[in-house]
């Protein structure tokens, strides 16, 4: 370069340059597409994205803004092959340049569905697609919550299937089904239905269906969200997913606990065919009255041929009556031959006791009763005569020695005024009562002097016991004479 | 002979469908097999008819009732009834 040239160079302030580039990038790469590996993406409070796009040799900055950002279909993540469209613009105070996107999306399906088997891989080695995480579905559900887009086909088409089977309690949490914000909506969706109690104001449903129509791998791709998967699998009311046809599987399916493969086959799952279950119903009960008509016809049979085996009871009896009629009759015959035995051993002994035999001891058993009898009559009037006279004399005797008597001689008893009868002259006190009894009567006395001390006493009465006899010599030396 | 008793006992009516038409499947074979007693194939007969008179409740009581969740301002569902036609 000559100085000439360079004396003509114009001369920029730093702030010149920096905008002159900034307008040369802007307006020539104003509108881009660019595909390229993603790097290090960070999401910002602010909500702003930031990230890298790569390839093996350069790497260019990218920023989304907060509003861009939220309007994704895919979430941007590391090793996503991308194509970004947007367009370039410096950052003047750093002198770095940047991609400004507009929008992000996966570069082809083949890196989605790389995506879509990574993601898969991950959730599955955490067991979330496990068979025992499968709960089975109701039977008969009485409400059945529906997670789908309020319109279009398929809300219509699983109403339609349930009516045709089975009309039941259908509550729709409406949700977006495809892009920006539908994972979050639908996994609302979801976790509200779980989180309605049984009894509440809103009925909790016995199932639930996520569904949604046919789409491009894109459209569906809100169902391959993790947190949709998780939502699905943490569900504690049995689920249903139904998303896109047939072939589309998203990952949804596989957290689900049974995956149907169009909305209306999820209906066909909800429910049973009401009118099947009716026939099925009238035909057990056919069944059951039908084996217990045939089993009372059994027995009845079975009853009226043991009661033929049985036989008449004329039959059976026969033999016994006809045994009974025997032995009677010989009873009968056997007595009347016992009878005619014993009348005759009794006329034979009969025979023999005549009054004759009897009249012959009889007379002479009377005479000797009489001479007997006499005997027996002088012999008492003797000993009757010999007692009376032998009671005369005791009498007498008796008479003699009794204490009255004894009284009539001039005797007398005295006793103390209690009635003892005083034998010796201390048995009373000087000064006592008492009484004296003469043949004829009583008088009352009463003792002056003292009573002889005892010492002298007992000499005089043993005295008076040597005496004593001399009295009773009177009557009783004569008694053991008078009985003898 | 189809008469079904006048009153469902207390289990029976607490039985879901399933239940119910699983032992009603259960008498049916039982009757069937001709293996229970003349007393008992009565009792059973009697639990059969009230078993299937609650299948049959249950399957007259299917009424169409669709609504859908509005969330309301403070995050509360509530339902109200919608079609879809």
């Amino acid at each position: 370069m000559s100085e000439k040239n360079i004396g003509n160079l114009r001369e920029y302030t730093v702030s010149e340059l920096s905008g002159a580039v900034k307008r040369t990038i802007e307006d020539t790469f104003g509108l881009v597409r660019v595909k390229g590996e993603l790097g290090r993406v960070t999401r910002a409070a602010s909500g702003h994205v930031y990230l890298d796009l790569k390839d093996e040799k350069a790497v260019i900055s990218g920023v989304m803004w907060k509003g861009m950002a939220a309007r994704l279909a895919i979430k941007p993540e590391q090793g996503m092959e991308v194509v970004a469209t947007g367009r370039m613009s410096t950052f003047p105070g750093q002198s770095r340049y940047q991609l400004i996107i507009d929008s992000l999306e996966p570069a082809g399906v083949g890196a989605l569905m790389a995506l879509f088997e990574e993601r898969k891989k991950k959730l599955a080695a955490e067991g979330l697609f496990a068979p025992e995480r499968k709960r089975p579905l109701p039977f008969l559900p009485k409400v059945i919550g529906v997670v789908t887009s309020p319109s279009g086909a398929v809300i219509r088409d699983i109403l339609h299937r349930l009516r045709e089977r089975f009309p039941r309690h259908v509550i729709v949490w409406p949700t977006l089904v495809q892009g920006r914000g539908a994972e979050e909506k639908i996994v609302e969706a979801i976790r509200g239905f779980n989180a309605l109690r049984p009894g509440g104001d809103i009925p909790r449903p016995d199932v639930l269906i996520v569904a949604r129509g046919g789409g491009s791998l894109e459209d569906l791709w809100c169902f391959n969200e993790e947190m949709v998967a998780r939502a699905a699998a943490a569900s504690e009311i049995p689920l249903i997913s139904a998303v896109g046809h047939e072939t589309d599987t998203t990952l949804i399916d596989y957290a689900s606990d049974k995956r149907a493969p169009t909305p209306t086959a999820a209906a066909e799952f909800a429910v049973p065919v009401r009118a099947e279950l009716l026939a099925e119903v009238l035909n057990k009960e056919r069944r059951f009255t039908g084996a217990v008509t045939r089993m009372f016809e059994t027995r009845r049979s079975a009853l009226v041929s043991a009661a033929r085996g049985l036989g008449r009871p004329e039959d059976i009896l026969g033999a016994a009556t006809q045994r009974l009629d025997r032995a009677s009759d010989r009873l009968r015959s056997g007595l009347r031959g016992r009878l005619d035995t014993a009348l005759t051993a009794l006329a034979r002994a009969s025979g023999r006791l005549t009054p004759g035999l009897l009249a012959a001891g009889f007379g002479q058993r009377e005479h000797k009763i009489g001479v007997l009898w006499s005997r027996i009559e002088t012999r008492t009037e003797r000993i009757v005569a010999d007692r009376g006279s032998r009671l005369q004399a005791s009498a007498r005797m008796l008479a003699a020695v009794s204490y009255e008597s004894v009284l009539e001689r001039g005797f007398a008893l005295v006793r103390a005024k209690d009635g003892t009868l005083l034998r010796r002259a201390g048995d009373a006190a000087e000064g006592a009562g008492g009484e004296i009894q003469f043949a004829d009567g009583v008088r009352a006395v009463h003792f002056d002097g003292a009573a002889p001390s005892k010492s002298p006493k007992s000499p005089a009465k043993s005295a008076s016991q040597k005496e004593t006899p001399k009295p009773d010599e009177a009557g009783k030396p004569r008694q053991p004479r008078l009985f003898d | 002979m189809a008469k079904a008793p006048t009153k469902t006992p207390a289990d029976i009516a607490e039985l879901s469908f399933e239940k119910a038409l699983a032992e009603l499947e259960e008498i049916v074979a039982k009757l069937e097999s001709g293996q229970a007693a003349l007393e008992e194939s009565i009792k059973l007969y009697e639990r059969g008819a009230a078993l299937k008179a609650h299948c049959e409740t249950t399957l007259k009581s299917a009424q169409e009732k669709i609504e859908k969740i509005v969330v309301d301002g403070d995050g509360k569902p509530k339902t109200e009834k919608a079609d879809f036609e």
